[in-house]
């Protein structure tokens, strides 16, 4: 009973804390996400043209991102670029787990394009749409719709990934649980207590993204 | 008879898919208005011509004149040439993100840049010509085998195609549905639309066909009348043909 009281108390008492906390989490893991589908959609288009020495580019930023680990990543990207240039921890960390993203997306991406049944391309061409228009107005939107829970997947995964950005010193939901855990020699309370807000923030997103692809499969 | 204008000349065609010759020297001519049936087993280049002449495939040689216009892949706008011809393929191919509607006039806004309103006064004509004025708000999931197809087939029309390509149009449907394409396709036939069908339809080709064309192997066996055809065929293998799928 005690230990209840004290958790809840503590929930109470770093609320503030873990809202500031929670606001870095969500920025890193929403402008990570946004730049991962700008990369996600440019490398799984290199491979969808079937131009061999782009297919290879993308292969390779693939290989690279899958098969090293995204600390590994996020720490040479931190240390590396801010030798070079100057930049803020918070753009270290998105741009790290960007380009970690993007990998995944571009995959998640290429595949939902060529699941298209190639008869919808060739309906649009036979109406004189341009390559570019059809996949625009005919491919891309069904492909969107057949990814979402994919990408549902991968924003949660991000959103949970963001957290090893406490490694170089971001004060983001796991950052704050570390920093209060270690200061009030009480770490088990503030690893539940931040367990707590992925939890609601995950299940939130879940809900989001089932309610998204309710509603758009209704046409399909 | 008087002088037709002639919509499609095709002259030794050939396309080849890796070793594989699909249409060897192929000769064709269609006039305006006039409904030209090709028939055959599969994998006798019937589709494969099709395809050719909205250069959804590209030929190896020879030459097809669209109105009078000798159209090659590296002189013309692919895209524009496909303006004008219409394609119904076989599985419809609707785009299943779009209503009925939003099919139909999809090339009206976005290719010939129509103003909305104009193109949805004449998508609605469209649907209304194909019978399926109450099913423009309508998700294509929402239709029958039929109905897509009559659709498929207004969405091709919205373009004002000088000429209307039918890839097997009626292969994919429940027998019930057939009845209704067909007689869309010989609505559009009796108007006077200039169309090249591939079909296992015989009875459609022999009533509203104006040469009946037997394919096999990439190359004609037999063309004529459909009287011609499927009364006093000729050649050996038209008559085996014949009496396999009649």
């Amino acid at each position: 009973m005690n230990s209840i009281h004290h958790f809840f108390e503590t929930f109470i008492t770093s609320f503030d804390l873990f809202i500031v906390g929670m606001y870095w989490t969500l920025a890193v893991t929403v402008c990570a996400f946004l730049i991962a589908l700008v990369l996600g959609m440019f490398f799984g288009f290199l491979k969808i043209t079937n131009i061999k020495i782009l297919v290879w580019i993308s292969d390779f930023y693939v290989w690279i991102v899958r098969g090293t680990p995204l600390i590994v990543q996020i720490f040479v990207l931190f240390y590396g670029l801010t030798k070079i240039i100057l930049i803020p921890t918070f753009w270290a960390v998105t741009i790290g787990l960007a380009v970690h993203v993007g990998g995944y997306l571009s995959e998640i991406i290429r595949g939902s394009v060529s699941s298209i049944d190639k008869g919808q391309q060739e309906a649009g061409r036979s109406l004189g749409m341009t390559a570019s228009l059809t996949m625009r107005r005919i491919i891309l939107p069904q492909a969107f719709r057949r990814s979402i829970p994919s990408l549902g997947n991968q924003f949660i995964i991000t959103l949970k990934d963001s957290s090893l950005a406490s490694f170089i010193g971001m004060q983001e939901l796991f950052g704050v649980a570390n920093l209060e855990g270690s200061t009030n020699f009480d770490f088990m309370t503030y690893l539940l207590v931040v367990a707590v807000y992925y939890l609601v923030i995950v299940y939130v997103l879940t809900v989001f993204v089932r309610i998204l692809e309710n509603k758009l499969s209704v046409s399909d | 008879m008087v002088e037709q204008n002639k919509i499609i000349i095709v002259e030794k065609l050939n396309k080849y898919f890796g070793d594989l010759h699909v249409l060897k020297d192929f000769d064709m001519t269609v006039c305006e208005s006039e409904v030209v049936v090709l028939i055959g087993a599969s994998g006798s280049g019937k589709s494969t011509l099709l395809r050719c002449l909205n250069f959804l495939e590209i030929k190896e040689s020879g030459t097809i004149m669209l109105d009078g216009e000798k159209i090659e892949a590296k002189t013309h706008d692919l895209n524009k040439v496909r303006e004008r011809v219409g394609m119904v393929f076989q599985h419809f191919n609707l785009f299943p993100h779009k209503t009925v509607l939003g099919n139909v006039i999809e090339a009206l806004l976005k290719v010939k840049k129509m103003p909305k309103e104009q193109a949805i006064k004449e998508g609605k004509e469209l649907l209304a010509k194909v019978g399926l004025s109450d099913k423009s708000d309508v998700y294509p999931s929402k239709l029958s085998g039929g109905q897509k197809q009559r659709v498929a087939i207004a969405r091709a029309l919205a373009m004002k195609p000088e000429v209307m390509l039918f890839d097997e149009p009626t292969s994919a449907l429940d027998p019930e549905l057939v009845g209704e394409v067909l007689l869309t396709m010989k609505q559009l036939a009796k108007e006077g639309m200039t169309m090249v069908v591939v079909t296992h339809e015989m009875g459609f080709a022999r009533e509203v066909a104006d040469e009946v064309i037997y394919m096999h192997d990439g190359y004609i066996v037999e063309r004529g009348t459909p009287k011609e055809i499927f009364e006093n065929p000729l050649k050996e293998r038209t008559q085996e043909f014949l009496s396999n799928v009649l």
